[in-house]
């Protein structure tokens, strides 16, 4: 156990963790820390910020003036929006099957749900197009029957699902693990069924979690580019989204109109992890 | 004799919290020092002062007479025993207690040989190949303190090193640590807040609270002489009796107590008794005892708890051996006679008497 | 739904059909759970596997035979190494600052950290472009000395370092924090100098949990394509990682290799997938003792 030299009382600041003698100098490790983070992280943030906005919202205005700007943010935000709903949906599920139950096969599936942090979003991109493409027999069947995947925004949704699985899983697991399964016995010792039970007991206590890895999902979402890039053909206004189209216009040499559109996905994503990390206050990730 | 440890002015503060303030005194050579005192009191802080892990505010500390106060702890070599061993997990028992001498690149043959010494000496001669997780918290404390003792450092600074362990294996710790001593003669200075074990173990006691001194000396006369009210309700259990000072002594109800010359008259008064020095008997014994009536009486073996009411309503409890007992009931009227009581100003902070007569 | 009790059913009978309802329910959400799964990451990867292997191993051959594929893999490898190094000794010591030093601003550095999860991969490029490229902040300080960073390598290298920049530190600093300073303030009493002290007792006591970023930080890095794609200028043969092979060879419709490739990296990325999960349940297990 950490040895915070904390005798009763009042709680010391935490300097008291500090060792003396492990530092090169005060500055010296502190200061790499900081230069690493201040160098790798923020100074580029702030140049996307700055580069963006510095004459304004003129450079925001001249790229939702582009032909399909506007149908790629709303894209972008619908098919997130409506992935978040079905992974929280399932995440909780295989959350719940994972932590509850005992089947053979148990531990293997623990680690194929992680596949998407593995694997690289592209292959992903390429691996559904292989699935679903007209040129594979599960694709043509679908296309025989009016179900379009590639290039259309189903398989926008579908490539969003595959790389946002694992993150409600993840942030449902533990909190599950702690509940005590004696109180949802009570509740059926009380007369209460299976799904009431659930409903009153264990849902309330994994509520912060999953809106948690909702927010991580759609943070996540907003952003996919190589999945995307591969399966949806990115026909302006029909099927472009929001990265793509970043990307789009800094092939075009607009990168201060890109910086301007890329600001506001930012923005969006880092409240959403930035709340999240709120939310699992009960064993932060946070250092 | 030069001490082996001496602390002068010693000082620190976290922020705004003053944690340790003017803390002064000595270590003998060779001999076993107790830093006793409640959690929050400093003692801890003092001791990693003196190892070197925080850097004092103010004050200095000599080390066989040199001012190590802004040395490295590396190079104070001070052996130190944790109160939750901070034994090298992922070292065996033998890798634990070599580390010393493998930092300093000691032969591999002479390390060999102590550590198999040591092994011995804190008598886990089979388990040098195991890890800490598969020892008891009794044996990982004894790898601590052959590790610390490895070194073969000057001094030996243990922090409340059996306070994670449960009360049966604390107590035959504490006989093995003196045995030890006694072997080894080791300068050795240890912080606790148990004060049987600072009793039983030390040569001398400071006794510290809220960050500063309350009282250097002797295991007797912290007990038998306190100094201030602290150390008086803090070492062994004690009564409180409130009264006002009149000619040099402590009048309560219709009683008084002598020992109060040191107050002037007309003063408040607090006198400290021992449970022990309140005698209990059916008769008068003479003009100084006092009425008082039973309120319980509890059997504790071969002594038992008496809990008194005195006429002016103040509380009292005695601890009298059970062949004393005669005819003492619940609800009877007795006579009490309390001696060896020890006067203060009211003042200073002292222990709630309830919560120390409850360890009786 | 838990395992056994019946709703104070009075008749075995009732208390019976409960219990097999419930053992029917538990049946039906492993089997939706199972499903899910199977259908939405295990059937892509059958269909990458069919597609590739489809025209025959002659293809795989063939792939592997040509020298920009080759080329692809080399470059990847070096950015994945250089960047699996750099995050790993820098977020190592910026965990050991997060967590054991305090000075103002620090919970400011802590947000940092996790700013990189957050950001698109396309916005990653694009802060490289708007730092390095035409008209960038610093294209004028390289272009002076002759270095060239957008379209060549070393923007290929930053874009990356970013991106994986959180895993190490997110995952190492909670270990560091549980540990405690214990065993190090132990290891100085005993005459340990700082490094030593690191090397002998931080460092084995937090491997799990660096092994496990590492291994995330390697996944990451090796299959990044949003932002190279931007900086590298795809240029084959010299700026060409195998990620951006697959993105070539798919546009330009020679499929084939693509596919090969792409089922090259999903296969690496799958042993990846095996340490990854064997270093987190190595983590986790010593965190429970």
């Amino acid at each position: 156990m950490s040895s915070q030299v904390i005798e009763g009382g009042a709680a010391l600041p935490p300097w008291t963790a500090r060792l003396r003698g492990l530092h090169l100098g005060r500055w010296g490790l502190r200061g790499v820390a900081i230069l690493y983070l201040g160098i790798a992280i923020l100074l580029p943030i702030v140049a996307v910020l700055l580069k963006g906005y510095a004459d304004g919202f003129d450079k925001l205005r001249l790229a939702l003036a582009t032909p399909g700007a506007i149908e790629a943010i709303r894209l972008t935000l619908v098919t997130s929006a409506i992935c978040t709903v079905i992974n929280a949906f399932f995440g909780t599920l295989l959350a719940y099957v994972m932590v509850r139950y005992r089947f053979p096969g148990r531990n293997l599936l623990s680690a194929i749900v992680d596949l998407p942090f593995a694997i690289p979003t592209l292959v992903t991109g390429v691996m559904l197009v292989a699935l679903y493409g007209p040129a594979s027999p599960v694709g043509g069947w679908l296309k025989e029957h009016g179900i379009d995947v590639v290039f259309a925004p189903l398989g926008i949704l579908i490539s969003l699902l595959f790389v946002t699985l694992p993150f409600v899983i993840r942030t449902v697991q533990p909190v599950l693990s702690e509940l005590d399964i004696a109180e949802e016995e009570a509740a059926f010792s009380l007369g209460a069924g299976g799904w009431t039970a659930f409903r009153k007991v264990v849902l309330p206590a994994l509520r912060p979690s999953i809106a948690a890895g909702a927010l991580l999902v759609f943070a996540r979402a907003i952003g996919e580019f190589g999945a995307v890039v591969i399966v949806a053909g990115n026909l302006t206004g029909k099927t472009l989204t929001a990265p793509v189209f970043i990307f789009q216009l800094a092939n075009q040499f607009r990168p201060e109109e890109a910086a301007a559109v890329a600001a506001i996905l930012f923005v969006i994503s880092f409240s959403l992890v930035l709340l999240t990390d709120r939310l699992l206050r009960r064993k932060p990730r946070k250092i | 004799m030069r001490p082996a440890i001496r602390v002068n002015e010693l000082g620190k503060r976290f922020g705004d919290f003053v944690a340790v303030e003017g803390v002064t005194f000595d270590v003998e050579e060779g001999k076993i020092t107790a830093l006793l005192g409640p959690s929050g009191s400093g003692k801890s802080t003092v001791l990693r002062m003196i190892a070197g892990l925080e850097d004092p505010s103010s004050g200095e500390i000599l080390l066989a007479g040199e001012d190590q106060t802004h040395v490295s702890v590396q190079d104070r070599k001070v052996g130190f025993v944790f109160q939750h061993y901070a034994l090298f997990r992922h070292m065996t028992v033998s890798q634990n207690i070599a580390f010393g001498l493998t930092v300093r690149k000691e032969p591999r043959n002479k390390r060999v040989k102590r550590v198999n010494e040591l092994l011995e000496l804190v008598h886990l001669g089979p388990f040098g190949d195991r890890f800490p997780d598969q020892l008891s918290g009794g044996q990982r404390q004894r790898v601590a303190l052959a590790r610390a003792l490895a070194p073969q450092p000057k001094v030996l600074l243990l922090d409340e090193p059996f306070g994670a362990l449960d009360a049966r294996v604390r107590q035959d710790l504490r006989r093995w640590l003196d045995e030890l001593h006694r072997e080894l003669g080791i300068t050795s200075v240890l912080v606790t807040h148990d004060q049987e074990e600072a009793l039983e173990l030390a040569h001398k006691v400071v006794v510290m609270h809220e960050g500063k001194v309350e009282q250097i000396g002797s295991s007797e006369a912290i007990y038998n002489e306190p100094a201030t009210p602290f150390v008086a309700s803090f070492v062994g259990a004690a009564n409180v009796i409130r009264g006002l000072v009149i000619g040099g002594r402590v009048q309560f109800g219709e009683q008084q107590l002598d020992g109060a010359e040191h107050l002037n008259d007309g003063d408040a008064a607090h006198a400290f008794v021992r449970p022990h020095d309140v005698l209990v008997s059916m008769e008068r014994a003479d003009g100084s005892s006092s009425p008082a009536v039973v309120e319980a009486l509890s059997n504790l073996g071969w002594t038992s708890k008496v809990r008194l009411t005195l006429p002016d309503g103040q509380a009292l409890t005695a601890q009298v051996p059970n062949d004393k007992l005669e005819g003492v009931t619940e609800g009877k009227r007795v006579f009490v006679d309390l001696r060896n009581a020890k006067v203060f100003a009211p003042g200073g902070r002292a222990v709630e008497p309830s919560d120390e007569l409850a360890a009786v | 739904m838990g395992m056994t009790v019946g709703s104070g059913g009075s008749t075995s009978g009732a208390i019976r059909t409960h219990a097999s309802r419930t053992r029917l329910i538990r049946g039906l959400l492993i089997a939706l759970a199972l499903s899910y799964v199977s259908i939405l990451l295990l059937a892509p990867l059958a269909g990458i596997v069919w597609a590739a292997i489809k025209g025959g191993m002659d293809v795989v051959s063939e792939t592997f035979a040509r020298a920009d594929v080759r080329h692809a893999f080399w470059l990847t490898g070096i950015i994945t190494l250089v960047t699996v190094v750099t995050v790993t000794v820098l977020g190592m010591l910026t965990a050991w600052v997060l967590v054991r030093d305090d000075f103002p601003g620090k919970r400011f550095l802590n947000a940092l950290v996790e700013l990189p999860l957050a950001v698109s991969p396309v916005t990653v490029g694009l802060m490289a472009v708007l730092l390095f490229g035409t008209g960038g902040w610093f294209s004028d300080f390289f272009a002076a000395r002759g270095i060239q960073i957008i379209f060549a390598l070393p923007s290929m290298i930053l874009v990356t370092i970013f991106i994986s920049i959180p895993f190490v530190i997110r995952e190492v600093g909670p270990v560091l924090e549980e540990l405690g300073t214990n065993e190090e303030e132990a290891a100085l009493t005993l005459g340990a100098s700082p490094i030593q002290t690191f090397f002998r007792v931080t460092l084995p006591n937090v491997k799990w949990g660096l092994l496990y970023g590492m291994a995330l930080s390697t996944a990451r890095a090796l299959g990044e394509i949003g932002a190279v794609l931007i900086v590298s200028g795809s240029i084959q043969g010299q700026t060409e990682t195998a990620t951006l092979y697959v993105f070539r060879a798919l546009e330009e419709r020679q499929e084939a290799s693509g596919y090969v490739v792409a089922l090259t990296l999903a296969a690496i990325s799958i042993l990846l997938l095996a340490a990854i999960e064997t270093f987190k349940h190595r983590q986790s297990k010593e965190a429970r003792s």
